[in-house]
């Protein structure tokens, strides 16, 4: 018993070892700490800073601290505007800070005022003498049951703002590559996590395991090819979006789904460049949909690529109303599968009725 | 069962050294400031209080669009800047041209951001009055109020990584400590041991809101002590008292590593900017008051004249001399062309993104088409 049972093990470690050379299933949560430690453990002027921001993600900076010590690991009293400001002006130093995204509207003066605008209005003064490097990272969205102020997508705020760079990761892969990326970059970048999506697992390739990998930003991926419709989306959403596919190619809807990565710059050339092979565009956010996202891809489209459209832009997003908390109304709140389903339906002309919610 | 009382029986007294004549009050203790120095700051004061004039009146000629006096704070300006050294990297809140004026930055250069020409340090991106120099370690000027404070606690943070001798100095008014990034930024320094030498200057009114207004609290520096920072109250009006508080904080700063807060009370002679009327909130004869009974100049110039340190030729002089190099400055400014199209794009981030790129060159093709819409002072 004993024999086997060692026998057992040891082929699941080997597997495993072997399993490792090629690709790993990892969490988004266990992508961003890995993504973290390779980079702080590349250049000793990165360093993180923030609040407590829960058990076990608790766990994972506490591993950091003891890595790397209490000089490049920070935690911080309680204030948003502390956190930011503080950082914004520490010299040579990048920066990696950590709030509750959600809480972001407490320091969204030195978010916008101070780290978007400042080299610019001081005509690059400020940033040749201190670094500009600085991603403010942390939970954005709804993460279910959270109520209306813990739910907020900052996606569009953030995006309108020049002097800021903007992504939104999905898988783990995305988030490896995007979180280097944005420590790599000088400018400074808010990066929009979701909740939910740190415990999702995903497959990573050797590629991206590897501590070189970055992804550039301003740079969409196509995560499915299509010709029928194209649907852009992006963190949590491009898993609604590909489910939604699944289901559309047993109706004979072949759809693109678009995974943006990057909010700002946004990667408008790939984008009307898969509308113009497909004629068809849905967009999908965890946003409101006033002066959202999807109202910034349409516009692009209908200025870059008019002629080629077979029917109206569709947009999908949250409702316009404040997150509810209760489940039933959360749930009714925020796209979900068949929503996106019926869209790309009466994108495609195969539904006749109008009305959203049908 | 004991509650602390929301007020002391007495009132936080103000440590000064000058008498209103200008004679160094008994019992007061106080370094001797030398005649070079002495001398420095009162010319400074002076070129300040004539600079603030000038240009205050080149705004209402409609010259240049804005402008903020620093009159009646003459003396926290250049005392205080001449109490610390160049290494000390300054975050303004925005009436302390004066620390500029000290370390060098000269009437052209005040008079080139203000005009927003091609030899301004800023390109013309920022609103007159928000200078800002690297090589004088003088952090650019932002417009929101008290965002300098907690921004001063990473700033010093990185100083004390570094093990530098120096310190950061933080500016904020009376009204700035009304903000919260005064509370983040008091109490990160305080909570970081970051070396920041907090200055209030409390100089009775934020815009049209009196102190009396403003809180009600012993005025700003009882403050000090709710985020554990030492702190004290000191005549703003008194050059030499405020050259030796801040003579003594740097070093506490410096050779302790943690941060001091410093109230220098004064008076805000001048209207809050080119903006505001303050004779519809306050009376005239208050202002007026200020400007010559309280005065910080004249009460260090008859300090430095009883030494036998400065006459009044000399005072004559100076006075022609600065107002004629300004006048010739703010010529010459005026004069010079405005920077460049393509500054309008730089900067937003560090290299030049695509749509920019496009949105330049689209620009200028629209120039070449429209070429006599397009204003000739203007270089493409």
């Amino acid at each position: 018993m004993l024999i086997f049972k060692n026998l057992e093990q040891g082929i699941r470690v080997i597997a495993s070892r072997a399993y490792s050379y090629t690709t790993k299933e990892m969490t988004v949560l266990e992508a961003l700490n890995s993504a973290l430690h390779e980079e702080m453990s590349a250049d000793p002027k990165v360093f993180l800073m923030g609040e407590e921001v829960g058990e076990y993600r608790g766990a994972y900076k506490v591993r950091l601290l003891k890595k790397y010590g209490p000089e490049r690991v920070l935690d911080t009293p309680i204030t948003e505007k502390g956190v930011i400001g503080w950082r914004r002006s520490c010299p040579r130093l990048n920066e990696v800070e950590e709030i509750l995204n959600k809480y972001m509207l407490q320091a969204i003066d030195h978010i916008i005022n101070s780290a978007a605008k400042s080299n610019y209005m001081s005509a690059g003064q400020i940033s040749k003498y201190f670094a500009n490097t600085i991603i403010f990272r942390g939970p954005n969205g709804a993460a279910a049951g959270v109520g209306a102020q813990h739910s907020h997508w900052y996606a569009a705020w953030c995006g309108s703002c020049p002097g800021l760079k903007v992504l939104a990761p999905y898988s783990s892969e995305d988030a490896r590559g995007l979180l280097k990326a944005a420590i790599r970059d000088p400018d400074p970048v808010v990066f929009l996590e979701n909740e939910l999506l740190y415990g999702e697992s995903f497959t990573v390739s050797a590629e991206a395991l590897d501590s070189s990998f970055c992804l550039p930003i301003g740079q969409a991926k196509i995560k499915r090819e299509g010709k029928d419709v194209t649907i852009t989306a992006f963190s949590k959403m491009v898993g609604y979006a590909l489910q939604a596919a699944e289901i559309l190619v047993k109706e004979g809807i072949n759809a693109e789904v678009i995974n943006l990565r990057s909010i700002r710059p946004l990667d408008r050339s790939n984008i009307n460049a898969s509308v113009r092979r497909t004629s068809r565009l849905v967009t999908i956010e965890e946003g409101f949909p006033q002066h959202g996202v999807g109202a910034e891809i349409c516009a692009s489209i209908l200025e870059e690529s008019f002629e080629h459209l077979d029917a109206p832009v569709e947009r999908i997003a949250v409702a316009d109303v404040p997150m509810p908390y209760a489940a039933n109304l959360e749930r009714m709140a925020v796209p979900q599968i068949d929503d996106i389903v019926r869209d790309v339906r009466r994108a495609c002309y195969r539904s006749s009725l109008l009305a959203a919610a049908a | 069962m004991k509650f602390i009382s929301e007020a002391a029986d007495k009132r936080i007294p103000c440590y000064r050294v000058l008498s209103d004549d200008g004679y160094p009050i008994a019992g007061s203790r106080f370094e001797q400031v030398d005649k070079e120095t002495a001398v420095k700051m009162y010319k400074s004061m002076v070129t300040l209080q004539i600079m603030d004039n000038i240009f205050y009146e080149a705004q209402r000629q409609g010259r240049i669009s804005f402008y903020l006096t620093s009159t009646g704070e003459e003396a926290i300006n250049i005392a205080t800047a001449a109490a610390l050294t160049s290494d000390d990297v300054i975050l303004p809140q925005y009436r302390e041209p004066g620390i500029l004026l000290w370390r060098g930055f000269t009437l052209q250069e005040f008079a080139n951001q203000c005009f927003g020409n091609s030899a301004d340090y800023g390109k013309g991106k920022q609103m007159p009055i928000h200078y800002g120099s690297n090589k004088h370690n003088f952090f650019t000027i932002s417009s929101p109020i008290a965002t300098q404070l907690p921004q001063a606690a990473g700033v010093a943070y990185s100083l004390k990584m570094d093990k530098k001798e120096a310190c950061v100095v933080a500016f904020t008014g009376d009204g700035g400590t009304s903000e919260g990034d005064f509370h983040a930024g008091l109490n990160f320094a305080a909570v970081m041991d970051a070396p920041v030498l907090f200055i209030c200057r409390n100089n009775g009114w934020a815009i049209s809101t009196p102190i009396s207004e403003q809180f009600r609290s012993d005025g700003v520096v009882v403050k000090g002590q709710a985020y554990g920072i030492r702190s004290i109250r000191v005549d703003g009006n008194d050059a030499l008292a405020v050259y030796n508080t801040i003579r003594a904080a740097r070093e506490m700063v410096i050779h302790e590593q943690k941060p001091v807060l410093v109230e220098a009370l004064s008076y805000r002679v001048g209207h809050h900017s080119t903006s505001d009327d303050s004779t519809k909130y306050r009376p005239v004869d208050e202002i007026e008051h200020w400007k010559t009974a309280r005065n910080p100049l004249a009460r260090f110039r008859k300090w430095v004249h009883k030494n036998g340190w400065w006459t009044d030729d000399e005072e004559s002089e100076l006075r022609g001399s600065i107002r004629k190099q300004l006048l010739n400055a703010i010529q010459v400014a005026e004069k010079m062309e405005k920077p460049v199209l393509a500054e309008m794009f730089s900067d937003v981030y560090d290299d030049l993104p695509s749509n920019l790129h496009e949105q330049e060159k689209s620009l200028r093709e629209t120039i070449k088409r429209h070429r006599q819409d397009y204003p000739t002072d203007v270089p493409v």
